[in-house]
């Protein structure tokens, strides 16, 4: 059961994740993020991350991409044209790609030779008091250095967006 | 297979009574706005215009299903599907009473008990704006897009108040869980988390108003600047499902205003006090009424319809006295009571407020709502942690 959810949820995150560089219009590419950001969401609940799965659709898929969202329609963009491609990307576009993944995976064989098979429904540290503790005792400095540099992020926003006064 | 079979018919009965639920809360508006503005509302189907939401239905049914041809087609008929959808699933973790006992099996009146119930209900009402956003931008239609956009920058800005005022409350009760949140405020309303935190309990309710777009928020649908906002180039079902999401919107906002601050299922005072007798004294009142006002009728057909409405009423209050029905009645008498209240006083704001301008609703947003949210949040803690 947990396998099947796993494979069907894994494709459509695949599937859209594909589907947000192909696409030539920015409100279909947002959406497509949007079904990457919840299909995300069911993989971390599948592997008992409850808390992390909500906070995923509440900050990713509803607040960020709501902004996105919201942008793109008040800049009214329209789609992209396909223009033609460059000789370059045709010609090293492939093996460059197949170079990557091979890289990728034989870092992935070397740093997990064994591999810790991901089992589900073993891990126990996701709900929200686990997380909690967690973040308050043993990371309390990065989350509160976090915090901060979110502060300034804002600070620094609405300082950039003030309008000069007369 | 027997939790499979109990949840099926449980999610069957809940589906049933909530779409009924929603189909007459907009009968209750009509009648109640009307009477605010002394007028009688719907009175022509049925007695006191009692079928006219099923009319209403056949009518958006049978309605022609026009698509213009200008519209993103795809983003246009997904928008009012997520809509709806999202309006209706978060029903599913509200505890509606107690543990009852249904021929041997013992069940929950929930669907589903989340250990992160509340954090479900906002995870899902912070997609439901998708919905709205596309719907206004899939339409091409600049009334239709100003609408998207103004709920879009509206629901953004009131979530932040609505989840601190969730979260002061979460103080006091130490979970998540919507059941386990009723259950630690059992007892009496001195248990309830409406009096320590009446604070966030305003902050809360304002909010709520906002993020279902009613009056005095209703910005993205005002009809005298914007014709009919982000529906306006919808017709026949697709339009009643977003009509159907307001209103379901409305019912979970109410649902968890009653779970969080009003004790959910918990009596005003305990049983022991005869807590038990309220219901069946209250609808045996009403139905007293009715009988007596049919028997020196005002107008000629009241001499049939207040009678029969009298019998109604009594034979519900000889229901509530019957031991096997009281366990399951009695949670369910208190719950819909407090939701009703609630709901009565959306519809009674929609019948006396004028609607806000843009600015004032933006800088009330961020100026008011969300600093007294904050220092209470900060107040909360502060207190809890002296205390411990």
């Amino acid at each position: 059961m947990d396998v099947i959810l796993f494979l069907i949820f894994a494709i459509i995150a695949v599937v859209s994740a594909v589907n947000v560089v192909v696409q030539t219009h920015p409100i279909s590419s947002a959406i497509s993020l949007i079904g990457v950001m919840a299909s995300l969401a069911v993989l971390y609940l599948l592997l008992g991350a409850e808390f992390i799965a909500m906070a995923q659709i509440i900050v990713y898929a509803g607040a960020v991409m709501v902004l996105f969202v919201f942008v793109i329609m008040l800049l009214n963009a329209g789609a992209e044209s396909k223009r033609g491609r460059s000789l370059m990307a045709q010609l090293l576009g492939m093996p460059l790609l197949i170079a990557f993944l091979a890289l990728a995976s034989y870092f992935i064989q070397r740093l997990y030779p064994t591999g810790a098979v991901v089992r589900f429904g073993v891990f126990q540290g996701g709900s929200a008091q686990s997380v909690g503790m967690a973040l308050f005792t043993t990371y309390l400095l990065p989350f509160e250095v976090t915090s901060v540099l979110i502060l300034i992020a804002i600070v620094g926003a609405v300082v950039l967006a003030r309008k000069e006064l007369p | 297979m027997e939790f499979f079979v109990i949840s099926i018919i449980k999610a069957a009965v809940v589906a049933v009574a909530l779409l009924t639920t929603l189909a007459y809360l907009q009968w209750v508006e009509r009648k109640v706005i009307a009477h605010i503005q002394v007028r009688l509302g719907p009175s022509r189907v049925g007695p006191h215009g009692l079928l006219q939401p099923l009319a209403d239905v056949i009518k958006l049914i049978t309605k022609e299903d026009l698509i213009p041809p200008y519209v993103n087609k795809f983003v246009y008929l997904l928008a009012p599907f997520l809509a709806v959808t999202m309006s209706l699933i978060s029903i599913s973790v509200i505890p509606f009473g107690s543990e009852i006992q249904v021929f041997g099996h013992t069940t929950w009146m929930q669907l589903a008990d989340l250990n992160i119930g509340l954090l479900f209900i906002l995870a899902v009402s912070s997609m439901g704006v998708y919905g709205i956003a596309l719907a206004g931008w899939a339409s091409n239609n600049k009334y239709s897009l100003l609408g998207g956009l103004r709920s879009s920058a509206q629901m953004i800005s009131y979530e932040l108040p609505l989840s601190l005022a969730i979260a002061a409350p979460l103080l006091l009760v130490n979970t998540l869980s919507l059941r386990e949140i009723v259950q630690k405020q059992a007892g009496s309303i001195l248990h309830w988390n409406v009096l320590p935190q009446i604070v966030s309990f305003f902050v809360f309710v304002i909010a709520g108003f906002a993020e279902t777009n009613r009056v005095p928020f209703d910005l993205p649908e005002a009809e005298n600047e914007l014709v009919a906002g982000f529906h306006t180039e919808y017709s026949s079902m697709k339009f009643a499902a977003f009509f159907m999401a307001e209103y379901a919107n409305m019912v979970t906002i109410t649902c968890i205003t009653a779970v969080l601050f009003l004790g959910g299922w918990q009596p005003l005072f305990p049983a022991a006090w005869g807590s038990n007798y309220v219901p069946v004294v209250l609808f045996a009142a009403v139905g007293a009424i009715a009988i007596y006002h049919g028997l020196h009728p005002a107008r000629r057909r009241d001499r049939l319809t207040l009678p029969v409405f009298g019998a109604v009423f009594l034979a519900l209050a000889v229901l509530f006295l019957l031991p096997p029905l009281q366990q399951a009645l009695i949670p369910l008498f208190w719950f819909g009571a407090k939701v009703g209240l609630l709901l009565f006083v959306f519809i009674w704001v929609r019948g006396t407020l004028p609607r806000f301008r843009y600015d004032q609703l933006m800088g009330f947003a961020w100026k008011v709502l969300f600093p007294v949210a904050l220092l209470n949040l900060l107040v909360t803690a502060f207190v809890i942690a002296w205390k411990s």
